[in-house]
């Protein structure tokens, strides 16, 4: 088992034309995820090495039967790509593209809330079940089939935490990269809600960064509803107030979503808080093996 | 991206707020002018930097005479006001705004930005105007009202005026007031906003309500739609070491250690930045190189470190995904090559392409350790530098 894709997920990519688009739906392909179509405005018809590409999701939906879309159009077109997504009935829409203004975003989440899609991102990797379903831009050689969930708000430092895992041989159910802009379509306490219910997970790394309350929230309901034991990070321990790390979502505002704040709210509710980056793996597997 | 007071003054004008009459001036002639223009009996005279606190510092002044607003500006234009938002070497005062002055009964708070958490834009306000509002919220967090506003509907009514009515404010002022929300809020929406603060709003002593003071930043990402906000940048209110990273598209913050870190993805370049502290040093700087770096943009972040005087060592940490790390090794080696690598170099790499990665580097004849992993990455340039 897994959450959210497997070996059965089709999957669209809105942008498959670009630069971007055509190195990872190729590499996905590879991995051996089923992708099904691609949706490039004018060019239906035509085809990307043998995907048939349709001018609308709503034609593409209905020819290849596609539960799933990754977007990689530029942040212009972005918003309009998650809505036509949602308004096409897609059920899970994966939004690469980074730098996609907030007022955007707060629109299409406030219009998602109204149907039954769920957005995973923007500015975020992708997901992926390893060995059945990648969806996104994360290597995918560096995952190995098992029984640990991970999200996280970071790209490379997910891949980090995976490789780790992977070195010390715990696999991984789903990896999920959330995103680091300011408002995600799943939050960490969505993907934990989704871990919580997947029997196979047995644990889940979660890995927050400085800005918002996201990783408080998560540790509020992890201490009341999360069944796993949970391993966190939090990125940004040495990040300057009021000052952005990169990502839009990654800052320090009002004296709020500090690290400390949140490694203090995670440890009150009873979570491992691995204080090294390098540590993420081997504290996992402490965790696990004191639980057996 | 922050504009100053008297461009965010003009900008909620524009958009039907209520603000006092002023006009900026960058000489003390111009200022003087700006008052006789004015043709009020008495005038504020404004410093114009990015930073709160300038009441207090001495850089606003109410004055009554045109040679009295020259000698002022005189005194505060070309040099550093310091705040308590500045830090200690303050800010180059360039310009100042010169604004008929209000007669205040009464100031509020009120602020509107992007709430996270309700996943919406909301009011935020508070009859504690004119003071730092985060102590406000520390200290007396009931005095703070908070208001979302459903995006798909925009601002309603009632919300206005329920805000108003929290305010204290009656009669006239009430309809006053959902006015001036009602601008905010579409000057917030049209021009991609990420924060307008008015702090203080006043009630003069004649009844009106108007904005005394305005703060306006904006979303980076929303700037490409509006080029005539692009336009107020003030280069001399950043980092110049920024806005060169700026320009080769890389995400770079200065920082005050000693060891210059170059790593890419946000999450990992703050993690990378975090372990150098935990092994005992200080890091110089957050700077993220992006997914898909290549040769020269590797290169200009090396570039970037090394014009830090302060740095004495370096450490690369790169975790290959969409980047290739013998695209990164390619950079690194040429921009060693262009500058002299007088300080120690640790290079840290996994994923795509790293044995090739690898011995690009071994083969270049360039004085770099290989680390194995973050840990030992960490360890080596901390030893390296001696700290």
């Amino acid at each position: 088992m897994s959450i959210l894709v497997d070996k059965n997920t089709r999957v669209l990519t809105q942008g498959i034309t670009g630069a971007t688009g055509q190195l990872h739906t190729r590499a996905c392909k590879e991995y051996g995820t089923k992708m099904v179509g691609g949706v490039v405005p004018g060019k239906g018809g035509t085809d990307f090495e043998g995907i048939p590409i349709f001018d609308t999701v709503e034609q593409a939906r209905k020819s290849t039967g596609c539960n799933a879309t990754v977007i990689y159009v530029p942040p212009a077109f972005a918003a309009d790509a998650m809505l036509e997504a949602a308004a096409a009935g897609i059920e899970l829409i994966i939004c690469i593209t980074e730098g996609v203004p907030i007022l955007d975003m707060i629109k299409v989440k406030a219009y998602l809330a109204g149907t039954k899609s769920r957005l995973i991102g923007p500015n975020c990797p992708g997901i992926i079940t390893p060995g059945e379903c990648k969806i996104g831009i994360m290597p995918g050689y560096i995952h190995k089939p098992g029984d640990v969930g991970v999200v996280s708000r970071s790209g490379t430092l997910t891949y980090e935490a995976v490789y780790q895992l992977t070195q010390l041989g715990i696999g991984q159910t789903t990896c999920i990269g959330i995103g680091g802009d300011p408002i995600v379509g799943t939050t960490h306490i969505d993907a934990l809600k989704l871990f919580n219910e997947d029997p196979k997970t047995h644990a889940v790394i979660m890995i927050g960064e400085i800005g918002g309350t996201a990783e408080e929230e998560a540790a509020e309901y992890i201490k009341q509803y999360f069944k796993k034991p949970v391993v966190a990070f939090i990125a940004g321990q040495t990040a300057p107030k009021g000052r952005r790390m990169g990502h839009a979502g990654a800052i320090i505002s009002g004296g709020r979503g500090t690290a400390a704040d949140k490694i203090a709210a995670l440890k009150a509710a009873g979570i491992t808080v691995a204080m090294s980056p390098a540590d993420l793996g081997s504290t996992m597997k402490s965790v696990l093996e004191g639980k057996r | 991206m922050n504009i100053h007071e008297y461009q965010a003054k003009q900008i909620l004008a524009r958009f039907g707020a209520a603000v006092p009459k002023g006009r900026f001036a960058t000489t003390p002639d111009e200022a003087a002018a700006a008052f006789t223009a004015l043709g009020q009996p008495k005038a504020v005279v404004k410093a114009q930097i990015h930073a709160g606190g300038r009441g207090k510092a001495g850089g606003v002044k109410l004055l009554t005479t045109a040679s009295d607003v020259r000698d002022f500006a005189a005194k505060l234009l070309g040099k550093p006001l310091v705040t308590h938002q500045t830090g200690p070497e303050g800010r180059m005062v360039r310009r100042v705004y010169v604004e008929e002055a209000s007669d205040v009964a009464r100031e509020l708070y009120l602020g509107m930005l992007v709430d996270r958490k309700a996943g919406a834009i909301s009011v935020i306000a508070s009859t504690e105007g004119g003071m730092d509002i985060e102590e406000v919220a520390a200290k007396t967090p009931e005095k703070i009202l908070t208001e979302a506003i459903n995006p798909l509907v925009g601002m309603a009514g009632y919300q206005a005026r329920k805000i108003a009515f929290a305010l204290g404010l009656k009669d006239k002022q009430v309809g006053q007031f959902a006015t001036i929300l009602g601008s905010l809020y579409r000057a917030f929406n049209e021009t991609d906003a990420s924060l307008i603060e008015i702090n203080p709003l006043v009630v003069t002593a004649d009844g009106r309500v108007i904005c005394l003071d305005a703060k306006m930043s904006f979303d980076d990402n929303g700037l490409f739609r509006h080029p005539d906000i692009r336009e107020l940048r003030d280069p001399n209110e950043e980092d110049p070491a920024e806005t060169e990273a700026a320009k080769f598209d890389l995400s770079y913050v200065h920082l005050d250690g000693n060891i210059g870190c170059m790593v890419n993805g946000a999450g990992l370049a703050m993690a990378t930045m975090d372990i150098v502290k935990l092994y005992g040093a200080e890091p110089a700087n957050f700077l993220d190189v992006g997914g898909g770096a290549n040769t020269e943009k590797v290169a200009a972040a090396f570039h970037l470190l090394l014009a830090d005087k302060r740095v004495k060592g370096v450490l690369i940490n790169i975790f290959g995904g969409i980047m290739r790390c013998d695209v990164l090794a390619q950079g690194v080696v040429e921009a060693a090559r262009q500058v002299k690598l007088n300080v120690p170099l640790v290079v840290r790499m996994e994923g795509t392409n790293v044995v090739e990665g690898k011995k690009i580097l071994a083969d270049s004849g360039i004085k770099a350790v290989t680390a194995s992993d973050m840990a030992d990455a960490a360890r080596r340039i901390v030893k390296e530098i001696g700290a």
